[in-house]
């Protein structure tokens, strides 16, 4: 079973938080000892960010995440790097890579899912790769026992739902706005409504995130969700940190968010 | 040749396009594709689009021999497909209208755009207010610096513009942010995209609506000369007004056609925006293509001196038209570029935009090698009254 089928079975009910953060960013050597931090705050699973030059689906702060991270030339292959160091310490917290297609293509997919799955990367989710597209990459990352984690939107009609659920492995993303990271117009009831008929179709564990910026929108999603996912406010946080206090800070936001889906 | 029937449903031109885009605009452009193939069978549609290019634009825009330039030079005789006269100064109005009309149709109140010389800005901005739309057009900070009067232009119009600070702060940045709002509007709102790039069916609709200028040259050239030119020329950035001319010729026999990259300080320095000279194959805008980038897939940054060629990737189409070998591509320098600039004005009285300034260099190279008895047909995509602050800027005059 994959780390992420286990880490959902054994919540057996109780709901993930799956926190995201920028690899390299704001330094590359502070990205292992934050995603530890995220785990002490009580992180089910980490989604880490592979930086790219033109995040065509994100907001503003994962935008400047991007560029802190790509001034210090991180690569695709020191994200692999930073996961494996990682995996030193943690055999058991799931890593899934988000990101944009074109560094995961220049890598090869073949290598990239051999060199992903042997640096302890658990589930790989490229934001401008849906199902239809992702043909070679998601046989080669399952070929690797990786999951293909796609994202459902709003837009999403029943036609592709269904088309999504047939490749989607470890668990379903669902975009919880029309618009990009860490935007502001979330509508609570839309998405419960949502999520609720998306199981007609999805069996696996439904995340959601996009906008989620409180521990009150995170409660109140909960109740709709398997898991919850939070992005910009979590990389806000290291924003507005010191280097030294990055981990504190981001363990303690963790922690409530965590508390407050429980 | 084979019978050319490109794209296939899936948005392909052999192995470049597709569509690579966030889960989100998925349904749009499903939308978009089966409301073009509506129109495109609706024989009004094409009537009203016609009827506009006619009385709105001015077209059919001339052919015209520069005849003294030509002599100058010693060799072949170079023609010159006047998209420059086009109501708003380039080939962009022809795209836009068609794709105003298209959002009508789907009826939509609010377009967007993304521009870089501010050609493709000022086009929309224009259909906008002629259909009464609400527009927003996203500029890369450095180009709202160096095309000021197209940002005026623009504002004249009524359209909002919006400078955009992230990344290198040119066309790229200003199609990531187009992008990103229309992931947020999706609804409402119709994306006006300026070239023939971005996810299937972009290429194509962009390609159909500026192939009006080829298909006009296919018959004014006979014409004016009783046959076709030998070759055929235009400036290569993301691509529309080269497969606008291109698309038309491409099943003529015997005609050479030619793309001009933006070659910057040289394709040799790596500071150019020259991908079909000089990058790889990946993924960018929701298209595969030839692309500017690094060892680690991060697009790098471009180097022109024409805003609206300073563009990392390229339309799908020209990918394939190189991968086959049916059109070559080849970049000039932004030194070449300039003294053709400087030799239109002086020897045939037409200012010409920057970026069609590459096109007319490769044609002033190649002339003198080739027969006074061939022709060279180049399309002058837009005219350069909006150039002339970065020209004067280059020959240190402050206007």
């Amino acid at each position: 079973m994959s780390r992420i089928s286990a880490c959902f079975e054994q919540l057996s009910g109780a709901k993930a938080l799956i926190p995201f953060i920028t690899a390299g960013d704001p330094h590359p050597s502070r990205t292992v000892a934050l995603m530890h931090a995220l785990v002490d705050g009580g992180a089910d699973i980490i989604e880490l960010g592979v930086p790219f030059s033109d995040p065509m689906a994100d907001g503003p702060v994962i935008q400047r995440a991007s560029e802190r991270a790509l001034a210090h030339g991180v690569s695709l292959a020191d994200v692999l790097a930073m996961v494996a160091e990682f995996r030193k310490d943690n055999g058991t917290t799931p890593v899934v890579l988000m990101g944009y297609l074109n560094p995961v293509m220049r890598y090869g997919f073949a290598r990239f899912a051999a060199d992903a799955a042997r640096a302890g990367v658990d589930g790989v989710l490229t934001v401008d790769c849906p199902p239809h597209a992702a043909g070679e990459l998601a046989a080669a990352l399952k070929g690797e026992g990786l999951d293909p984690v796609f994202l459902i939107a709003p837009t999403t009609t029943e036609d592709r739902v269904a088309e999504i659920a047939r490749h989607a492995t470890g668990y379903v993303y669902y975009v919880s706005l029309n618009g990009v990271t860490g935007a502001g117009n979330l509508d609570i009831d839309a998405v419960a409504g949502k999520i609720a008929a998306l199981r007609q179709h999805i069996t696996l564990p439904i995340g959601v995130g996009f906008g989620i910026r409180d521990a009150e929108t995170a409660r109140a999603l909960s109740t709709a969700a398997d898991a919850i996912i939070v992005g910009s406010r979590l990389v806000q946080e290291i924003e507005a940190a010191t280097q030294e206090t990055a981990a504190e800070q981001l363990k303690i936001l963790v922690a409530s968010l965590k508390a407050a889906i429980r | 040749m084979d019978r050319y029937d490109l794209p296939d449903a899936r948005g392909y031109f052999g192995e470049h396009g597709g569509v690579f885009v966030a889960e989100t605009l998925m349904a749009a452009l499903d939308e978009l594709k089966a409301e073009y193939g509506k129109a495109k069978a609706d024989p009004l549609f094409w009537q009203e689009f016609h009827y506009e290019l006619k009385h709105y634009v001015g077209r059919p825009s001339p052919v015209y021999h520069a005849r003294r330039w030509s002599e100058m030079l010693g060799g072949a005789q170079i023609w010159l497909k006047r998209e420059d006269l086009n109501h708003t100064g380039a080939h962009k109005i022809n795209n836009a209208i068609g794709q105003a009309l298209l959002a009508r149709r789907m009826g939509k109140k609010r377009v967007i755009a993304e521009t870089g010389a501010g050609q493709h800005g000022v086009a929309t901005a224009t259909v906008a207010a002629r259909y009464g739309m609400e527009c927003v057009v996203y500029m890369g900070a450095e180009d709202v610096k160096r095309q000021s009067p197209n940002v005026y232009r623009m504002k004249l119009l009524g359209a909002k513009v919006v400078p955009v600070e992230s990344g290198s702060k040119t066309l790229k940045d200003a199609l990531n942010e187009a992008m990103r709002d229309w992931v947020t509007n999706v609804d409402s709102t119709f994306y006006i995209l300026g070239t023939a790039a971005g996810p299937h069916p972009y290429p194509m609709l962009v390609r159909d609506f500026v192939s009006v200028i080829g298909e006009e040259a296919k018959v004014q050239m006979p014409e004016a000369i009783g046959r076709q030119p030998d070759v055929v020329v235009a400036c290569v950035g993301g691509g529309s007004n080269a497969i606008g001319m291109f698309y038309p010729y491409i099943p003529v026999e015997g005609v050479r056609l030619v793309g001009v990259e933006a070659g910057g300080d040289g394709v040799d320095t790596g500071r150019h925006a020259a991908p079909l000279s000089a990058g790889s194959v990946g993924v960018l805008h929701g298209f595969r293509s030839y692309l500017m980038q690094d060892e680690n897939g991060q697009v790098i940054e471009t180097h022109s001196v024409s805003a609206g060629l300073d563009y990392p990737g390229v339309g799908p189409e020209h990918s394939h038209l190189k991968d086959s070998g049916r059109a070559e591509y080849t970049a000039v320098t932004d030194t070449e570029a300039l003294a053709a600039f400087h030799d239109c004005c002086h020897h045939e009285g037409i200012i010409p935009a920057l970026e069609s300034s590459h096109a007319l260099a490769w044609a002033a190279k190649v002339a003198p090698t080739m027969g006074k008895d061939q022709v060279i047909l180049v399309n002058l995509s837009g005219r350069g009254d909006k150039d002339i602050n970065t020209v004067a800027g280059l020959t240190g005059i402050t206007l």
